[in-house]
C-alpha cells in the first residue's frame, strides 16, 4: 500500500510540475526515482530512458509505466501512468469547455485568433529542432534531399504519414549498417 | 463505432510518433483534423495551445481531451489508451531483448530515419496555423504576433504559457 501510495506521489509530482511537455519532465522523473525513492540507480535509469527513446509514442508515460511495473507489477504500472497523465487531462478538459461556453463574445473570438500564429510559431521552432536533429544525423544533403522527397510524397501525392514511416522503419531495420556509422548524440533525450 | 474512430486515430500516432511526445502532435492532427474531420485547424490549435502551457505530456492531453470532446468520457479513456498502451506494452514485455538490441546501429537510427517526416508534417502544419491566421486576422497581425513571440520565447527565452497568456490578453482585447 505504502509503495502505491508513494507511487502515486512521485508520478503526479512530475505530472503537475512537467512544464514544456514529456521530455521536459524526465529530470523530474529521474530526480524522483533514483533521489528520492531510490527505486534504481542512475545507470538503470538510463538504459530504461534509452529504452524507452529506441520505441515510438510519448516519452513521459513510457517512463513511468516502466517503472511502475518494476515498483508494484500491473497495478503499480496502472498508478504511475494514471497520475502522471489524469490530473492535467481534466485541467484541460474543464478549461476548454469553459472557454466553449463563452464563444460568442467577441473577446474570446479575439483570444483564440491570437493564439493560431504564436502555436504556428512553436510548431515552426519545432519543424526546425527536427530538421537539424536529422541533419546531426544524415548530414545536410541527405537531409535536404530526403525533406523535398518525403514532401512531395506526403503533399504531392497525398500518401498517409503512417505508410511512409512504416516503410522507413523497416528500411532502417533492414539496409545494411555502414561501417562509418557517424557518431551522433542522437536518443540522448528526445 | 465511434470508439474504433477515435482509438485508431490514437494508436497510429501513439505507434509512429518516433521522437517522443512533439512527434505525434502532426500525427494527431493529421487524423483528427484531416482524415476524420473532428475539428477546424483553429479549434486545434486552441486545444494544442492550451496544452502547451500546461504542464505535463503533451500526447496524452491531446488524446484526453479530444477523445472526451468526441465521445465524452469513455472516448477520452479510449484515446489515452490508443496513446499509452502500445508502446508501454512493447516496452515491459520486449524490455530484455530491446536492451540487449539497444546499441545496434540498426535500431539507434529508427528514430533517425523517422525525423524528417516529423519535420515535414510539423512544418506543413505550422503553414496551415499561418495560413489559418493570415485569413483571420490578416497578414499585419499575424506577423506582429509571430515575431514577437518568437523572440520573446527564444531570444530572451520566456516560458511559452506566459506567452500564450500574452497572446490571449492582447487578443481579448484588440482584435
Amino acid at each position: 500500500m505504502r509503495t502505491h501510495w508513494n507511487l502515486f506521489i512521485a508520478f503526479f509530482r512530475v505530472g503537475i510540475l512537467g512544464f514544456g511537455g514529456g521530455p521536459a519532465s524526465i529530470p523530474l522523473i529521474q530526480k524522483e526515482v533514483v533521489d528520492h525513492y531510490k527505486w534504481m540507480d542512475n545507470e538503470e535509469f538510463g538504459d530504461i530512458l534509452a529504452l524507452a527513446n529506441t520505441l515510438p509514442g510519448p516519452i513521459a508515460t513510457k517512463l513511468p509505466g516502466y517503472i511502475g511495473y518494476r515498483v508494484g507489477q500491473t497495478l503499480g504500472m496502472i498508478n504511475a501512468v494514471l497520475a502522471t497523465i489524469v490530473p492535467t487531462i481534466l485541467l484541460m478538459i474543464v478549461l476548454l469547455t469553459t472557454l466553449s461556453q463563452f464563444r460568442e463574445f467577441n473577446w474570446v473570438q479575439g483570444m483564440t485568433a491570437a493564439v493560431v500564429p504564436v502555436v504556428g510559431m512553436m510548431m515552426a521552432v519545432l519543424t526546425w529542432q527536427f530538421a537539424r536533429k536529422a541533419s546531426i544525423g544524415l548530414g545536410w544533403v541527405k537531409t535536404c534531399i530526403f525533406l523535398v522527397l518525403f514532401f512531395i510524397i506526403l503533399q504531392i501525392l497525398n500518401v498517409h504519414p503512417g505508410i511512409l514511416i512504416a516503410v522507413l522503419l523497416i528500411l532502417a531495420l533492414s539496409l545494411p549498417a555502414r561501417k562509418r556509422q557517424r557518431k551522433n548524440k542522437e536518443g540522448e533525450d528526445i | 463505432m465511434i470508439y474504433i474512430d477515435i482509438f485508431i486515430a490514437f494508436f497510429i500516432p501513439g505507434i509512429l510518433g518516433y521522437g517522443g511526445g512533439p512527434a505525434s502532435i502532426p500525427l494527431i492532427e493529421n487524423e483528427v483534423v484531416i482524415r476524420y474531420g473532428w475539428m477546424s485547424v483553429q479549434e486545434f490549435s486552441e486545444i494544442l495551445a492550451l496544452g502547451n502551457s500546461l504542464p505535463g505530456p503533451i500526447a496524452t492531453k491531446m488524446a484526453g481531451y479530444i477523445g472526451y470532446e468526441v465521445g465524452g468520457i469513455p472516448g477520452a479513456v479510449v484515446g489515452v489508451f490508443a496513446t499509452v498502451a502500445p508502446s508501454l506494452i512493447l516496452l515491459i514485455f520486449l524490455g530484455g531483448m530491446l536492451l540487449k538490441y539497444k546499441d545496434s546501429p540498426k535500431v539507434k537510427r529508427l528514430t533517425l530515419f523517422v525525423q524528417p517526416v516529423i519535420a515535414i508534417l510539423l512544418g506543413v502544419m505550422a503553414w496551415r496555423f499561418f495560413s489559418e491566421s493570415y485569413e483571420g486576422i490578416g497578414i499585419w497581425q499575424t506577423a506582429l504576433l509571430v515575431g514577437v513571440s518568437f523572440l520573446l520565447i527564444e531570444r530572451f527565452k520566456i516560458h511559452p504559457a506566459l506567452i500564450i497568456a500574452g497572446a490571449l490578453i492582447y487578443g481579448g482585447f484588440l482584435l
